[in-house]
């Protein structure tokens, strides 16, 4: 996005944009300019693994509460093992947020690309 | 101090507070992981303009779906029954759809950083302070309110003493926040989304299996309920003159709710627009409130259901104190049904919902602190590490500040109610100043502010009004849609006198700010963006019609 545009002026220089016809331009230059040092874009972490993760996590805890769930806790919950079903349905959507992460891994998301369509 | 009876206290036991301390060391996780990302300003405040559109999408929805919400959803869902759909799909839907569709093209492709920015830009920087100001002050003081009601469940459901809870639920989310920043509010608010479907999906299901399924509790309700009949219809009991549990009609619902209310607020608070904001191109921010439109639409089948279901099996519910208010019917419920396990899932995804909800006040107020306050009138022209400190600091101050209002609610909650209702004042003018500026272009910069300023206060005065006897609304919910209402035409009579009597901005300022000027430059598609699926008017399309047809069976 910065590129061949060497006027774009650096984080370190804000421009003024008082009101004037350059404030809507200044305003998007110096945003520029900060989105080329951004390092979320390189670093961007997969939120799909922690979520996977701790759903597995909490389903195999929960299912396993359930298979051990005595009359006591089942009539609790109306007649129904809440905890193993709660459970296996916590386990299979951690385990779909990891299938997704496998088959489609995070590309470092595109200012590559982003700048290729521009030109 | 009123505290809720043993009644609403959980039994919870060592696998509850298992899950419940897991989840917090994941939210910790996430806020040093997210740490690491952070470069300039723009990485800490707007999550550097990098986030995927269904990550920003399950955000958006999530910034709205705090405990205090789905408290209050289910308890409308009680004393309202099926009405309370209007809140989801007439009341939010297609303001969701028009925010995606045609107004975050100007928010995101401006290259803003904040809703006050925008009127900066589209106006001048008196509309910029006003907006700021404004929304500043009632983010801290949402965040408090919002941390109080967390304090008084955590009181009721656990036992834990009201400070306790107040500096220990700040505590993490300052230490989050500071670290990580917007990227940290939004990976934990799509992390708290799933965690609350988890614990009220399994109340919704037993709730369901002990009344009888659908057909018993619909009988339930329409026989041994106060409700009644007109507690199972959306609009067959709304016309003129007909009695229904809101006690307001079809035209209100329409206009106030569905218009000016749901506009104003899905389509300018910042707090939602900031997920817009963050995603990482024109065509994902664009799909960030559409793809949130989508659980939208189905969330109240997790609320309204609780709250019919708590209607009908718990004995005495609707008292004005204690533990049997309608405002408890969620917990109500999860103590009846739920075993220890789910019981630590449902516990954690409400303690989690009140936090994000706070998390989002926090970093729309720094945001707009650091940017729109900091960086434009006090402070100008320094480097932009400065700002990212300046925006660290300015969260620590936020959650204090919020920490204190906390404290202030625990004395005088009526004022704080009193304090919300005036909060949802402040985005029906900020609607009409918008929608006009954007359709309009000879709007001038003055009547941005004088439009803002007068539809701001005349609905706080015409508020006071009626609290203090002088007007009557009849309801609550009456007097929100008229003020909304009186906001909205106050603020537009106002814009179009002034802009008749000032100099319009010359059309190229106007540049990529108001409808038919459109910027220079160029796109910034990313491979793929063009696929049919992706398409915001056929996504946002799709959630209306949706919208309408779920109200065929409740009509």
């Amino acid at each position: 996005m910065t590129d061949e545009n060497d006027s774009t002026p650096g984080p370190d220089e804000t421009p003024g944009g008082e009101g004037s016809a350059s404030d809507a331009q200044g305003q998007a230059e110096q945003v520029d300019a900060m989105l080329a040092e951004s390092a979320t874009a390189v670093r961007l972490f997969d939120v799909r693994r922690i979520i996977g993760g701790l759903f597995v996590i909490y389903g195999l805890v929960v299912g396993i509460i359930g298979l051990t769930n005595g009359p006591a806790e089942i009539h609790k919950a109306e007649g129904v093992n809440i905890n193993l079903w709660t459970g296996i349905g916590m386990l299979v959507l951690g385990l779909l947020f990891l299938l997704w992460l496998v088959l489609s891994p995070a590309k470092a998301p595109d200012r590559a690309t982003i700048e290729a369509e521009n030109q | 101090m009123p505290t809720l009876a043993s009644g609403l206290r959980l039994q919870v036991n060592g696998v509850d507070y298992g899950i419940l301390v897991l989840y917090f060391l994941t939210v910790l996780g996430i806020g040093f992981w997210a740490r690491r990302s952070i470069k300039t300003s723009l990485d800490f405040l707007l999550s550097g303009r990098a986030m995927p559109a269904w990550v920003t999408g399950l955000a958006f929805v999530s910034a709205n779906l705090g405990a205090t919400e789905i408290f209050g959803m289910a308890a409308n869902g009680a004393q309202y029954g099926v009405m309370t759909v209007h809140y989801y799909w007439i009341g939010a839907v297609p303001a969701m759809v028009f925010l995606g569709i045609v107004m975050m093209p100007f928010y995101y492709r401006s290259k803003v950083r904040s809703v006050p920015e925008f009127l900066r830009l589209r106006f001048n920087r008196s509309t910029q302070f006003l907006n700021a100001i404004t929304f500043a002050i009632a983010q801290v003081l949402i965040a408090g309110i919002n941390l109080y009601a967390l304090s008084l469940v955590m009181d009721a459901l656990l036992g834990w003493p009201l400070w306790l809870s107040i500096v220990v639920a700040a505590a993490f989310v300052l230490v989050y926040i500071t670290l990580g920043g917007l990227s940290s509010a939004i990976y934990n608010e799509v992390l708290q989304f799933f965690v609350i479907l988890a614990g009220l999906i399994p109340v919704t299901v037993l709730g369901l299996v002990k009344v009888g399924g659908f057909s018993g509790l619909v009988e339930k309700v329409r026989d041994h309920s106060p409700l009644g009949e007109p507690g199972l219809h959306a609009w067959k009991f709304t016309g003129f003159g007909t009695s229904n549990p809101m006690a307001t009609n079809w035209l209100g619902i329409i206009l106030g709710l569905g218009f000016i209310l749901s506009f104003g607020y899905w389509t300018t608070n910042f707090a939602e627009v900031q997920r817009g904001l963050s995603a990482r191109n024109t065509s994902a921010a664009r799909r960030t409130p559409i793809i949130a439109a989508y659980p939208k639409l189905l969330i109240p089948v997790l609320t309204v259901i609780p709250g019919l279901v708590a209607l009908v099996t718990v004995h005495g519910l609707g008292a004005k104190s204690g533990d049997l208010q309608y405002n408890n019917a969620i917990p109500l419920l999860m103590n009846d049904f739920l075993p220890n396990g789910v019981l630590g899932v449902a516990l954690t995804g409400l303690l989690a919902s009140f936090m994000a909800g706070m998390a989002a006040n926090v970093s729309g107020f720094n945001t707009v602190f650091t940017y729109d306050i900091w960086q434009e009138f006090i402070k100008k022209n320094l480097p932009d590490r400065y700002y990212l400190n300046v925006g660290r600091i300015v969260t620590v101050v936020g959650v204090i500040l919020g920490i204190g209002t906390a404290f202030i609610a625990a004395g005088y909650s009526n004022i704080m109610n009193y304090m919300q209702s005036l909060f949802s004042f402040f985005n029906a003018p900020l609607f009409a100043t918008f929608i006009i500026g954007l359709y309009w272009k000879r709007m001038t910069a003055w009547a941005g502010f004088w439009g803002l300023l007068c539809g701001t206060i005349a609905p706080i005065v015409s508020y006071l009004l009626y609290k203090v006897g002088v007007i009557d609304f009849g309801t609550e919910l009456n007097a929100s849609f008229y003020n909304a209402g009186l906001a909205f035409v106050v603020d537009g009579i106002v814009t179009v006198v002034v802009t008749l009597a000032t100099t319009p901005k010359p059309r190229e300022e106007l540049r990529g700010l108001v409808w038919g000027l459109p910027a220079r430059g160029s796109g910034d598609a990313l491979v793929g963006d063009d696929v049919w699926y992706r398409s915001p008017a056929l996504l946002g399309s799709v959630a209306v019609i949706l919208a309408l047809a779920f109200y065929i069976p409740v009509f």
